[in-house]
């Protein structure tokens, strides 16, 4: 059986066909990676997954489970986190508070201890913290730790939310155009971020991305969607120079942009 | 500006994160016990409501200012609080018994108010707890057999074993002590998880879903908590006026909860504190300055209740933060002095507003 596999999901929004029978293997400890012109129904398939939308049919299996009839936060629960493509992060809060919201599928409290705060919950919250610091050490993160998020920069305000996925210790890592809106130096660093979130934390991932070279550097296997319909799938190299995705994305080879 | 070197992840989640703030609070404390010694009754006795609505206003806060979601329909909770406490006291039950059964009760009630939160914000859930609020106020006046109805009912003084809570002071103290209680757990909850997923909630319910938050656990909680601690101002309410009827727990009470915690600063505890001492010193600041007005004004009908409404606009336009935004850019020039730069606390204009996820 494969780690995660989607099988022949659709969903439609009225008449829009957002997702036409779409099914995918992830393999454990890979990156796969989705792409797809704007309105392919990428993101879509990520708020499938979190349970927002219900699919109309097909299955999500997260290990040999059907997550798709589950409650939103049960998908959190089971091990999966993602971040999402305009930034979700808690922006009354400070960085490290937005970390500790990760570890909350690992707390152990109930309201009454926590209302004492009983050495168990501070023992806890010693625990969640470290976790966190552990967190703020990989993306380097220290400087923003006590800030509100609202006022960071956009390229850290995505690492924070990169960060707090991880804080979740998940097994599955949904990553929503992670590189949007950042600069070629946080790109960068994000590229080895992601290939280390797989190869030191053993995280598999799944990402949305528009920028075709991180795509091409960091990826196991690409998935290319086209109005809901998967138009190939395989390695890197060969879905990027499959004449349909390049049709997709460039138009008609007879159009000349001279015209 | 204070640096501590932290050496222990302990130090980051204990009450106080300066010593000296600890001391601060230490003689704010003391301060709170001693002040019968050089106050009149009366004064006592606004110090009585002013903790009593605390208590309420801090149950509040909790839903509103940290969950985000609005309630206008905490005189309920107040009232069945109230009415809890004086039907199980003229059954004879003792208070140390029937002052968390007040608040037992009114949280049960919250879970059920609750629910249809987790398909309402915003306004709709106002107007929904809204209506929550005239059936409890309708239910008290017609439950005759058991609440009177509109004749009310009389509530003895509470007593803990020998000690009994007759006099101004010793009233106060009980407040007190309580007051603080209510503050101490409000903390704890908001240092641990539970109140860090009703932040999540407030701040992005998309998000802390992702986090593996569930909506119908914590916005039931959070509504169940809330209705707790004013179930128990209720109860401090009944016993202290010693009368009681349903008219006491109208709509207005509500909204002059969510006056008071706006007032005082959305998100904070302090502001809940600061926001319930605002509007109950209101009426007496007015009828003070009333002695510096010329006569004509002074002696204009319906002068109060504009000042009053007046004072809470004001309030709100030029202090959004409300008292306890005050209290922090004071602090922060004098933290500061003579660096303080005005911008630091202006709003951020945002261009980016995320509309999907």
């Amino acid at each position: 059986m494969s780690f995660f596999e989607a099988q022949q999901i659709s969903i439609s929004f009225g008449g829009l066909m957002a997702l036409n029978g779409v099914s995918f293997e992830v393999n454990k400890g890979e990156v796969f990676s989705i792409i797809g012109p704007n309105g392919a129904g990428k993101t879509t398939i990520f708020n499938c997954i979190n349970r927002y939308y219900d699919l109309d049919e097909g299955s999500f299996i997260f290990k040999d489970k059907d997550i798709s009839k589950v409650r939103p936060h049960v998908v959190a629960d089971l091990g999966i986190s993602r971040t999402f493509q305009n930034i979700e992060l808690f922006k009354n809060t400070t960085a490290i508070d937005n970390l500790l919201l990760g570890r909350h599928r690992h707390r152990r409290s109930n309201l009454f201890t926590e209302a004492l705060f009983s050495p168990f919950v501070q023992r806890q919250e010693i625990d969640s913290r470290e976790k966190a610091e552990e967190v703020i050490d990989f993306l380097d993160l220290q400087a923003y730790r006590d800030q509100m998020v609202a006022g960071l920069p956009f390229g850290v305000q995505k690492t924070v939310e990169l960060g707090r996925a991880l804080a979740m210790e998940p097994e599955l890592l949904l990553l929503d155009e992670p590189s949007s809106g950042m600069n070629m130096e946080e790109i960068e660093d994000l590229a080895f971020w992601i290939t280390d979130i797989k190869e030191e934390l053993g995280i598999t991932i799944l990402m949305v991305e528009h920028n075709m070279r991180l795509v091409k550097e960091i990826s196991d296997r690409v998935l290319a969607l086209n109005f809901g319909v998967v138009l190939t799938q395989g390695d890197p190299k060969g879905v990027l120079g499959h004449p349909e995705v390049m049709q997709a994305y460039l138009g008609d080879e007879g159009v000349s942009i001279t015209g | 500006m204070r640096f501590i070197m932290k050496r222990d992840y302990y130090q980051d989640i204990r009450l106080f994160k300066y010593r000296s703030t600890f001391f601060w609070y230490l003689a704010l404390v003391i301060g709170c016990f001693l002040a019968p010694t050089v106050l009149d009754d009366y004064f006592i006795s606004q110090l009585t409501f002013i903790c009593m609505y605390s208590v309420a206003t801090v149950g509040l806060m909790l839903l509103t200012g940290y969950t985000g979601q609005v309630s206008m329909g905490h005189a309920a909770f107040f009232g069945i609080g109230a009415f809890t406490s004086a039907i199980l006291s003229s059954k004879g039950v003792p208070f140390v018994l029937a002052l968390p059964a007040a608040g037992l009760l009114a949280g049960v009630v919250g879970i059920f108010i609750g629910l249809p939160a987790l398909r309402l914000s915003g306004l709709y859930l106002a107007i929904a707890t809204m209506g929550f609020g005239f059936i409890v106020e309708e239910i008290l006046v017609r439950w005759e057999s058991l609440t009177h109805g509109n004749m009310g009912m009389m509530v003895d003084p509470p007593s803990i074993g020998p000690l009994l809570f007759e006099s101004e002071t010793s009233y106060y103290y009980l407040t007190l002590v309580i007051l603080t209680l209510t503050i101490l757990a409000a903390r704890n909850i908001l240092r641990s998880p539970t109140g860090r997923a009703m932040i999540a909630i407030r701040d992005s319910e998309v998000a802390a879903q992702a986090m593996g938050i569930s909506m119908a656990k914590y916005k039931t909680t959070a509504f169940a908590i809330s209705a707790f601690f004013t179930g128990v101002a209720g109860s401090l309410y009944a016993h202290k006026l010693t009368f009681i009827n349903p008219e006491s727990f109208t709509i207005f009470v509500s909204i002059e909860f969510l006056a008071m915690i706006i007032v005082g600063g959305l998100g904070s505890i302090h502001g809940a504190v600061f926001g319930a001492a605002f509007i109950i010193f209101l009426p007496q600041l007015i009828i003070m300055t009333k002695d510096y007005m010329p006569k004509y004004l002074a002696d204009q009908t319906g002068l109060d209740p504009v000042l009053y409404g007046l004072m809470i606009i004001l309030f709100i336009l030029f202090e959004p933060l409300g008292i306890y935004g005050r209290w922090r850019k004071t602090r922060f020039y004098f933290e500061m002095f003579p660096l303080y730069k005005k911008d630091t606390f202006r709003r951020e204009k945002k261009y980016f507003k995320a509309e999907r996820h």
